[in-house]
């Protein structure tokens, strides 16, 4: 499982750095989000890969750490799923602005002198 | 009043007093002078009462610790020395204030000028009274910034303005040095206590740190007090009102410089070195400003120049590093600050009631101003050193100070020959200023005619002058006893012997004076048809101008440097700053593998193939997506799409339905977002046939590119993996799962953290999800579409021309018809959505659900209602107010959170119990539930705001585009209804 996972993360952030490297504004935001989704399961990997165990008491009481998935980094990539989706849309917007002021969609707003 | 609340008053009233001389009307010329002078007389009051204490050599102290820890105290301490400057800045400021009363015009905001000149005085008693090193440099700072404000007071004038910043840049600048120079002080004698300090002079003197601290702290000293070479700010701010001058010019400002000189020579004196870039400089502000000083057409600028060569003169004395030397600086300080102020004052007066300061233009004002005229012939004569007025006897002990030997070099031999020199200069000067302005035939053409001004615009000049000739006369009855106080306090047992006297007999000074003032007298007339002649500035210096080399300097530092350096290190172009960045990482990330050693552990489970086919379906994704981004938006987003459902996939398989949950909608919304903004994005074509040379160059961009994203995809990789298959260290995790019910009151622990531990990092979060939101509201409004998207698209334009072929059928009919079916499910499905949403919202706090999620799906049925509807159909029927719903979710969170301080507890503690409902048993009710609503709140009114604002512009767009073609009267643009 780990070596999957590990590989899909480098897949997935390997596609996104290459994208964000990119002339386009297009191209930068799916980039960011392949990104975003690289770096949120690497979170979560930190927490370690369980199967089967999420992170919700089974009984009323004091909870074994041992039985359950690490619900941390659970918590923080939460977190990063909401800003990275408001970002996105920041960016989204910030894309649609410069593409109208400027003429161009290249993320310097102007295109290279060639 | 004790001794100790004495010092704290004296050096906080003038900063009370300026605040309250803000407040008042700008008009109000009288109440300011009152509260001024009121201030300011207190504060003098204060001062004199403290004499009994200090005249025997004590000192009063007053400490209040602030960072021990860091040598950091609030200490304030009045000795002999530090007395007679508070009496200075005290008493010349009472006399600047009464003085301003009848200079000010009615029509000048006076609450701005008392009110900075207060702060100033304030600042400048703060100076002198400060026991603590770093407390000194912090006051020094504030004289720097009032002063600027003073000199710019006249802000509508150009000349005030650079006046204002030349004063402030060189001063600051000073400042900063001496705040280093203090620094490395306090290193070397572990304390910033002044008393301390003053007693390790040995240990400084002896550091390998020495020539550094000595070199900061004199670039502090003789930048402010206007010494060569950072004379040229002096008189550019002569630009100030006369009052701001004559206080700035006499008693305070320039003379910060020359009393942290002498504060600190016990410490930093009597070294070679001190000696030399002491005395050096100096001795030529001495000489260079009596000089040009001579040649200057303006009263102020011959006045400022005058300034420069004094203090230059001071300047000297302390460097000569002598216990006498020391006592004539001290001195004449004291001297020069009453005729300075004097002077200035009757040349304000002489600009006020003649309308001009050019000395060319006036002569004979002996016939109009009479009184005025002998007042300021004193106070030049105290100036020129002439017998029976104060400025002689410092003269005189200065004069004989230079014919001691101190280092016997060929210079030393020389100074008394030189200063005579520069004396006769001195003497020349002040004669200028007696008979070009008072005598000689009555002027013509002034702007008004010149008469006497009023009386109390007079008085402070005669009570200076009337000092001038008492100190004179009879020094040792009036100025004595301060003098010897604050000569014992900076010298302490090595106090010389020194006499008051006027008359010593036949001495070589006395000679020297006499040579001095014959030969001013001689130098005078010689000069007289040059002077007449009208050319401004002196022979052969002319072409040094201090102020052009000053800007050059800035102009390179501050802009041609910088552009420079920008060139050549920096880059205004986005890619090559993110390859910078990813290589950075990459290097960092490899750093400590490079030192450590790269290792694995081992797999802890087993390959699934189904986890595998999933993946293989997610790299295929993400690497099409990759690909298709450029050309094929859509496709790129579809497959994006598919990459975070894989990535949703995993959430589910490793345990994390809360992410899988909310990725899954997020996901969904993120998709309808980036598809109305697709809409606005031109088509891009492939380019066929570009040039060779271009074509390659891309290539190479793109393998480098494609290189840096494998090793940055094989490295996450690598370190992904190596992470995972480590053992466990020892986590916080622990606590939360072993506190969140038995603390928290639920059982999902996520959700516990979310809201309950880590309550106050949420709260952060959807603050910043409503700025996002709001910011994307803001730019939209102003949004203007690239001129190529403006039409209909193609697909609706071939739809609307089928309609319009049909006359039985509306505009809009074909999509209509096409989207019937699907439209009335999502509208039932709009209610259900609504369900599940509170459904999740409930349950989150114990299962898999919570606020986001609830918020995120609720919006999810808001979105669905505008593929339904269109953006007409949808806004018409928009009742909910997403800012209104954001603005309470914002308050419900921050309200929940605050409450538990109604229980003495601190902010967003929270408290559960179970409520038992009949029929469905115990409910949990928690206060985290309440935050959890803000939550819900705030993500459905953020999400909203975001949508309609990007679909709105549909609407917007196409009504906008016909008015390019013609004149029509343009209808008023519709608003987003959102507010």
């Amino acid at each position: 499982m780990e070596i999957i996972l590990a590989l899909g993360i480098g897949t997935l952030a390997g596609s996104g750095v290459w994208l964000i490297l990119r002339p386009r504004t297009f191209q930068v935001i799916i980039g960011l989000s392949l990104l975003s989704y690289a770096i949120n399961l690497f979170i979560l990997a930190m927490g370690r890969l369980r199967i089967g165990a999420p992170p919700v008491l089974a009984t009323r009481g004091v909870g074994d750490p041992l039985l359950y998935a690490d619900p941390l980094p659970q918590a923080l990539v939460l977190t990063a799923i909401v800003i990275s989706f408001a970002t996105t849309a920041l960016f989204l917007v910030v894309l649609l602005a410069s593409r109208g002021l400027t003429g161009t969609d290249h993320v310097d707003g102007r295109e290279r002198d060639s | 009043m004790p001794q100790e609340m004495l010092l704290i008053a004296i050096v906080m009233l003038p900063f009370v007093g300026s605040c309250l001389a803000a407040l008042l009307q700008s008009n109000a010329r009288n109440a300011e002078t009152w509260l001024a002078g009121a201030t300011a007389l207190t504060c003098l009051v204060l001062v004199s009462t403290a004499f009994p204490a200090i005249a025997a050599g004590g000192i009063i102290r007053n400490k209040i610790e602030w960072l021990p820890e860091f040598g950091l105290d609030f200490t304030l301490r009045v000795d002999g020395f530090a007395w007679m400057f508070a009496v200075l800045i005290t008493g010349i400021g009472f006399l600047v204030v009464l003085y301003a009363r009848y200079y000010m015009s009615p029509t000048d905001p006076v609450p701005r000028f008392f009110s900075f000149l207060l702060a100033f005085m304030g600042a400048m008693l703060g100076i002198v009274l400060s026991g603590n090193l770093i407390q000194l440099v912090f006051f020094w700072e504030l004289t720097s910034l009032f002063s600027f404000l003073l000199i710019g007071y006249w802000h509508q004038n150009a000349p005030a303005r650079d006046g204002a910043r030349m004063a402030l840049t060189v001063t600051s600048a000073g400042g900063l040095c001496l705040f280093a120079g203090v620094l490395l002080v306090g290193h070397i004698v572990g304390t910033y206590d002044l008393d301390r300090v003053l007693a390790s002079g040995h240990l400084i003197r002896s550091h390998h740190l020495y020539i550094p601290t000595l070199l900061l702290v004199l670039l502090g000293a003789l930048t402010k007090s206007a010494q060569f070479p950072f004379h040229f700010w002096l008189p550019h701010a002569m630009a100030a009102p006369t009052p701001v001058s004559a206080y700035l010019h006499s008693a305070t400002m320039v003379k910060a410089g020359v009393f942290l000189l002498i504060r600190l020579w016990p410490a930093l004196g009597g070294t070679d070195e001190w000696l030399w870039l002491v005395g050096s400089a100096g001795l030529i502000t001495f000489i260079l400003g009596a000089y040009i000083a001579i040649f200057q057409q303006d009263l102020k600028g011959l006045l400022a120049y005058s300034t420069i060569s004094h203090l230059g003169l001071i300047t000297l004395l302390i460097g000569l590093d002598a216990p006498l030397g020391i006592v004539a600086a001290i001195f004449h300080i004291l001297n020069h600050a009453t005729f300075k102020a004097s002077l200035f004052m009757a040349a304000g007066i002489i600009d006020h009631e003649s309308g001009t300061r050019d000395i060319r233009r006036l002569s004979g004002l002996w016939r109009f101003m009479p009184v005025t005229a002998t007042l300021a012939m004193v106070a030049a004569a105290a100036m020129a050193g002439v017998p029976l007025l104060n400025g002689f006897l410092s003269k005189e002990m200065f004069f004989a100070e230079t014919i001691e030997t101190h280092n016997g070099s060929l210079l030393d031999d020389a100074l008394p020959y030189i200063v005579t020199l520069a004396s006769t200069c001195t003497v020349a000067y002040s004669l200028r200023f007696i008979r070009d302005v008072f005598f000689g035939p009555p002027p013509t053409g002034l702007p008004r005619t010149p008469h006497e001004p009023p009386r109390w615009m007079r008085f402070p000049v005669e009570l200076l002058v009337l000092a001038c000739l008492v100190v004179g006369i009879i020094p040792s009855m009036t100025v004595g006893p301060a003098l010897d106080a604050a000569v014992r306090a900076v010298l302490g047992g090595d106090t010389p012997e020194y006499s008051l006297a006027i008359w010593h007999g036949f001495t070589p000074e006395l000679l020297m004076s006499i040579l001095a003032m014959s030969g001013g007298v001689a130098l005078y007339f010689a000069l007289h048809g040059y002077l007449l002649s009208g050319v401004e500035g002196p022979p052969l210096l002319r072409r040094l101008n201090g102020q052009r080399i000053f800007e050059r300097i800035l102009v390179f530092l501050s802009w041609r440097l910088a552009r420079r350096l920008e060139n050549l290190l920096g880059t205004r172009r986005l890619q090559p700053q993110l390859r910078l960045l990813v290589g950075m990482a990459l290097l960092a990330g490899a750093a400590p593998f490079y030192a450590g050693g790269f290792s694995t552990g081992r797999p802890v489970s087993d390959i699934d193939p189904g986890f595998a086919l999933v993946w293989a379906v997610g790299a295929a994704c993400a690497i099409g997506a990759a690909h298709l981004a450029k050309f094929h938006r859509l496709a790129a987003l579809v497959l994006l799409g598919g990459a975070g459902l894989v990535a949703c996939i995993s959430f589910v398989w490793l345990s994390a339905p809360d992410l899988a949950l909310t990725q899954l909608v997020v996901e969904t919304v993120t998709t309808v977002l980036l598809l109305l903004g697709l809409r606005w994005l031109p088509k891009r074509i492939p380019e066929a046939g570009a040039m060779g040379w271009w074509t390659q160059m891309l290539q190479w961009h793109r393998a480098r590119d494609l290189t840096l994203a494998l090793c940055a995809g094989a490295a996450v990789a690598a370190l992904a993996y190596a992470a995972m298959t480590e053992p466990v260290p020892d986590r916080i995790s622990r606590f939360f799962v072993e506190n969140a019910y038995t603390q928290g009151g639920g059982t999902n622990i996520v959700n516990v953290i979310l809201v309950d531990f880590r309550g106050f990092d949420t709260l952060g979060e959807i603050t910043v999800l409503g700025v996002v939101a709001l910011t994307v509201y803001a730019l939209l409004r102003r949004f203007r579409p690239a001129a190529e998207s403006v039409p209909l698209p193609e697909q609706q334009r071939i739809q609307n021309a089928y309609d319009d072929e049909h006359p039985e059928r509306a505009t809009g009919d074909t999509i209509a018809d096409a989207m019937t079916i699907p439209a009335l499910i999502m509208r039932l499905m709009f209610p259900v959505i609504g369900v599940v949403a509170l459904f999740f919202f409930l349950r989150g706090h114990d299962l898999p659900g919570g606020g986001f999620v609830a918020g995120l799906t609720m919006a999810v049925a808001f979105i669905l209602q505008y593929m339904a509807g269109g953006t007409h159909w949808f806004e018409a029927r928009l009742r909910i107010l997403p800012l209104r719903w954001m603005g309470f979710g914002l308050l419900v969170a921050a309200g929940t959170g605050a409450a538990a301080w109604l229980f003495g507890r601190p902010f967003l503690t929270s408290y559960f119990a179970y409520a038992n409902v009949p029929l469905i048993g115990p409910v949990p009710l928690a206060s985290v539930l309440l935050f959890d609503l803000g939550v819900f709140s705030l993500v459905v009114g953020a999400t909203v705001l975001m949508l309609i604002a990007i679909a709105h512009q549909s609407v917007r767009s196409h009504r906008a585009a016909p008015q390019t073609r013609g004149p029509r009267p343009q209808p008023a643009p519709r608003r987003m209804e959102v507010e």
